[in-house]
């Protein structure tokens, strides 16, 4: 564990209720120096409400939070060393670029000569040298974030909060502006707090990444561990593509389970401590979480290529239900024979199996250490 | 308000005439609408109804003031209405510069309803080129009014008083002009043919009025608002015309409409025909029906002043008989009738009336 | 031969659809307007002769007393607009910031309200409301704070409360429109960097509006300017409006040359002030009208 001051950002029990609802759950975490921090949740999760809390818009109902060691109780937003690059970026329209950024610098009385050496400083380290006379709505998607960047970054902050400022590009776009996010981010060594209901935004860029659901963090860690090693049932959802599979626990094989579904369908699984502490046991509600990619394809059960595992995987059958082409990150829908369930493998990346054709039989199976299981309800 | 109840109860009165038609046969037809532009007060209802009763005729009235009256059929060059109401000072000038109105033809009136004076009055002031272009209607003077309860005024300086200050009125026209001439011992109708010796006189009476101007609260525009300043008691003594003094002076006994030493101007309202008026018929069976005697008392009742029609007066109200007596009681004596304005003298008084509203 | 045929007819409908604009315009408003122009350069030299001549102009720059109405009117309207822009900017910041719905609407109606009566009611409203033997006079003197009832109406600070009270809802909507389309984010941005209530509204606020405020003060402007009632019943005998000056030359001196050119007047320093304002903010006409 860090030392409380290598933390740029804490929350100390921070809280906000908006009437009834609790947007924000008494929240503590901290945030570490010149990290990339994202905050990961569908919308309506609390995540805005957050973010504004940091950026001192809105006031905390309770708990505090600190920036730079400091508490920011009664802290105006003017007044806080936090910047925010906002969703629609919120350029000014009526002022060129060079007013843009220089705008922080004009509030704090920073003189004329040396505010357009700092603006033009600030244009060349975001890739945009002799922009100063350009108006804003001359810029394409990607300039402008980085004039909106540039314009919070220029006064130094503790902490630059990011709206989810990606939202209204196109994916090519997007797929382009990450990139230089990251590198903009390794460049300056600022703190970055990011928000997105993007998972991909939020594992490509993050060095920290916490998952919100209603008004709390499922989970707090490193894109990997998130990936591999959720939580919660809701991370396993809602952090990349997975296969649910909801039943009841069957049997217990050590740290394996089996889980059956109501159609009886019983596939095997890693446990794991859920939220509430507990592991499931024989009759308990489960679900099992099986990534695409860890489960393996074939059209016989000798072709299965799977990893060397302790324990022999399973081998279900299925008929596929449809192709699912997308480069590299194809998948087949196949439905088990018995039960007609869905499942989602994905395809090698070799091009093996692209020639599978609907309603074709295969096979499938996946290493049970792979795949996750939670207890989800009462025992039954 | 007025102008709607009555153009309402004329239009229902024209209902009425039209499903008499069916039903009484041999009633005098003089078919269509006869357009009249006049003051508040001067086209009672009910005389109107029982016209177009008698005649089928439609009368539809416009209120209006001397000055609009004018500048209307000025700017219609005499359209737009049959029949005009204006003093009888006001039509020499603006007929000579702008020909809005067409001649009497006398031998379609009853001459002999008319009171001689009152004719002879409207002979001297309205002919243009030999030829007649009014008849007069109702008459009146104009005087003071003052609250004996507060103060005591005998002629127009006497609104100038220090004791007063912002509690006169007069009307910033030019009837305050002519009523202060004379207050101070001018006549200025000596001086009409007479344009530099006018305006001399002229100056001197505007800076006489702007040395007042603070002892007046407002310069009124119309009856009601003077009345209700009387009446609120925001005002004690002001320039007020007869009918309004009296009605003043019903309502409270406390208020007197009073003639002033210097003489009260008397001011004649006429029938007038615009140039390009359409039913002539209509006009000349109006003022005749008009000019009866019954007829012609019910309008000066309504109107709370005298009829120039002949046999009238004996059927006035007796009551109006003994307010003219007490405010006027040398009769006629008292009363200056305006003589008609030439052409130009307007100019004059309009430029010290100016002056006198912009001094401070 | 079709093709020709399909375009005449096109625009022969153009130009049919264009007629009514066409005709208000040119019967209307270019029409009198000519005849104006021609009555105010003639000069009567005798019974209903006249001559073409400057004279009309020349008395207005001669006689002090009509220069000094023109100014005063023009100073007393300058200042009705900034009045009504002060107030009306909370107002309508309110009604496109603040509220929403029901409260917004409320608000708007309350705008509205010195509408749903005509302009002489609500002048004679607050000639009763002012007047010495009225009610606020007498509220004053109940609640002690004059010993006699004071005389309210008739003076200027009256007449700037009845054209400040006409106009505000044409500088609230104008205003309105141009503060809602203002983006929250912009306010929410200047603030986080560093700005505070007044940098937001001056570097901000005020630049975006600027379109709604010019129009709404030129049509503050125009409005006062030509207004008659109010002036004149609520300024009394000292009102000396420019437009009651124009009236009295045309219905009760018979003098139209006269009251033209003072029409005229007024309709060059309308221009004259719309021009400067627009020189002043900055704005472009098209960009102002299609504001307000």
């Amino acid at each position: 564990m860090s030392a409380p001051q290598d933390f740029d950002l804490e929350a100390k029990s921070a809280l906000k209720r908006f009437g009834t609802h609790t947007a924000v759950d008494s929240l503590s975490f901290g945030v570490k120096r010149g990290s990339f921090f994202s905050i990961l949740g569908p919308s309506g999760c609390g995540k805005t409400t957050l973010l504004r809390m940091i950026a001192g818009f809105i006031e905390p109902d309770g708990g505090d939070i600190e920036i730079g060691g400091r508490s920011q109780r009664g802290v105006a937003p003017n007044r806080r060393s936090v910047n925010m690059v906002f969703q629609q970026l919120a350029l000014f329209p009526m002022m060129s670029v060079g007013e843009n950024v220089a705008y922080g610098l004009a509030r704090r009385g920073v003189g004329r000569a040396e505010r357009d050496s700092k603006v033009r400083a600030m244009l060349e380290r975001v890739g945009l040298p002799g922009a100063e006379s350009k108006r804003t709505d001359e810029l394409s998607g990607g300039q402008r974030q980085r004039v909106a960047i540039a314009r919070s970054l220029v006064l130094e902050p503790t902490l630059l909060l990011l709206d989810e400022p990606l939202g209204a590009l196109d994916l090519k776009l997007r797929e382009r502006m990450k990139i230089e996010l990251k590198q903009l981010q390794a460049a300056f060594g600022t703190t970055f707090v990011y928000i997105t209901h993007d998972q991909s935004e939020a594992l490509v860029l993050s060095d920290q990444v916490a998952v919100m659901n209603a008004g709390r963090f499922e989970q707090v860690g490193s894109p990997q561990e998130l990936y591999y090693s959720p939580a919660t049932p809701f991370v396993a959802g809602f952090v990349g593509a997975n296969n649910r599979i909801e039943g009841r626990v069957s049997a217990v094989h050590g740290a394996l389970v089996d889980v059956a579904t109501p159609e009886g369908w019983v596939v095997r699984a890693q446990t794991q401590t859920g939220p509430d502490g507990r592991k499931p046991g024989v009759g308990d509600a489960a679900s099992a979480f099986v990534r695409p990619e860890v489960a393996v394809l074939g059209r016989s059960a000798a072709e299965l290529d799977l990893p060397p595992a302790a324990a022999p995987a399973p081998v279900h059958e299925g008929v596929v239900e449809s192709l699912l082409f997308d480069g590299a990150n194809s998948a087949v829908l196949l439905r088990e024979t018995k039960t007609r369930a869905e499942f989602r493998v994905a395809l090698p990346q070799t091009g093996r199996y692209a020639d599978l054709k609907v309603d074709e039989r295969v096979v499938f199976s996946f290493a049970p250490e792979r795949a996750v299981c939670f207890a989800t309800g009462g025992h039954g | 308000m007025m102008a709607m109840l009555t153009r309402r109860a004329a239009a229902l009165a024209a209902l009425a005439a039209l499903l008499s038609l069916g039903v009484l046969p041999g009633v005098a037809m003089a078919q269509g609408t006869l357009r009249i532009i006049t003051w508040a007060d001067y086209v009672p209802a009910d005389v109107a109804a029982q016209f177009t009763k008698e005649t089928g005729i439609k009368v539809e009235v416009t209120l209006s003031n001397n000055e609009e009256m004018i500048s209307k059929l000025r700017a219609t060059r005499g359209a737009g209405f049959d029949i005009a109401q204006p003093s009888q000072d006001r039509i020499l000038g603006p007929q000579q510069e702008f020909g809005i109105y067409k001649p009497i033809d006398l031998t379609k009136v009853k001459v002999d309803l008319i009171q001689p004076d009152l004719l002879a009055t409207v002979r001297r002031n309205a002919t243009v080129g030999g030829k007649l272009y009014a008849l007069p209607y109702v008459w009146g003077a104009e005087g003071m009014v003052v609250n004996t309860q507060r103060t005591k005024v005998a002629d127009y300086l006497d609104l100038c008083r220090s004791d007063l200050k912002g509690r006169t009125s007069v009307r910033l026209r030019r009837p305050t002009l002519m009523a202060f001439a004379f207050a101070m011992g001018k006549d200025p109708f000596a001086l009409y043919g007479d344009p530099k010796a006018y305006s001399a006189l002229m100056d001197q009476i505007g800076a006489r009025l702007i040395a007042c101007k603070p002892n007046f609260r407002f310069f009124f525009d119309n009856r009601d608002q003077l009345l209700n300043g009387m009446r609120s008691g925001e005002l004690h003594a002001a320039m007020m015309w007869d009918s309004g003094g009296w009605k003043l002076a019903r309502e409270n006994p406390a208020i007197q409409f009073i003639a002033p030493k210097s003489g009260a101007l008397g001011w004649l309202d006429t029938y007038t025909l615009p140039a390009r008026g359409k039913n002539e018929a209509a006009v000349y069976a109006w003022i005749n029906f008009t000019l009866r005697p019954e007829i012609a008392a019910r309008i000066a009742k309504n109107i709370g002043n005298f009829s120039a029609a002949k046999g009238a007066e004996p059927l006035t109200d007796p009551k109006l008989r003994a307010q003219f007596a007490e405010s006027f009681p040398r009769g006629f004596k008292d009363v200056r009738w305006y003589p008609a304005i030439p052409p130009g003298l307007e100019e004059i008084e309009g430029r010290v009336l100016d002056r006198i509203k912009a001094a401070k | 031969m079709v093709e020709a045929s399909g375009t005449l007819t096109r625009r022969l409908l153009l130009w049919l659809l264009l007629a009514p604009a066409l005709v208000w315009l040119l019967g209307l408003i270019l029409l009198p307007h000519l005849d104006l122009a021609l009555l105010s350069f003639r000069e009567r030299t005798g019974p209903g002769e006249y001559a073409y001549s400057l004279a009309q102009y020349r008395t207005f720059f001669a006689e002090p007393l009509y220069w000094d109405v023109f100014v005063r009117t023009a100073v007393i309207s300058l200042i009705a607009t900034a009045i009504t822009l002060l107030i009306a900017f909370p107002i309508a910041w309110t009604i496109a910031k603040l509220t929403q719905g029901r409260v917004s609407a409320l608000l708007f109606a309350v705008c509205l309200i010195p509408f749903w009566v005509s302009e002489t009611v609500r002048t004679l409203g607050w000639m009763i409301l002012l007047r010495e033997t009225g009610v606020l006079p007498g509220v004053l003197v109940s609640l002690g704070v004059t010993d006699a009832p004071v005389e309210m109406l008739y003076r200027d600070a009256t007449i700037l409360v009845g054209l400040v009270y006409t106009s505000l809802l044409f500088m609230v909507v104008p205003l309105y429109s141009s503060l809602e389309s203002l983006d929250d984010s912009l306010i929410e941005a200047a603030y986080d960097l560093g700005g505070n209530g007044w940098t937001v509204l001056r570097t901000i606020v005020i630049p975006h509006a600027a379109p709604g405020i010019t129009a709404g003060c030129i049509v503050v402007f125009m409005l006062t300017l030509g207004n008659y009632l109010t002036a004149s019943l609520l300024g009394g005998k000292n009102s000396l409006w420019f437009t009651e000056q124009i009236y009295t030359q045309f219905i009760t001196r018979f003098n139209w040359e006269q009251g033209a050119a003072f029409g005229f007047l007024l309709l060059l320093l309308s221009s004259l002030m719309v021009w400067i304002g627009l020189r002043l903010s900055g704005q472009k006409f098209a960009d102002v009208m299609s504001r307000s």
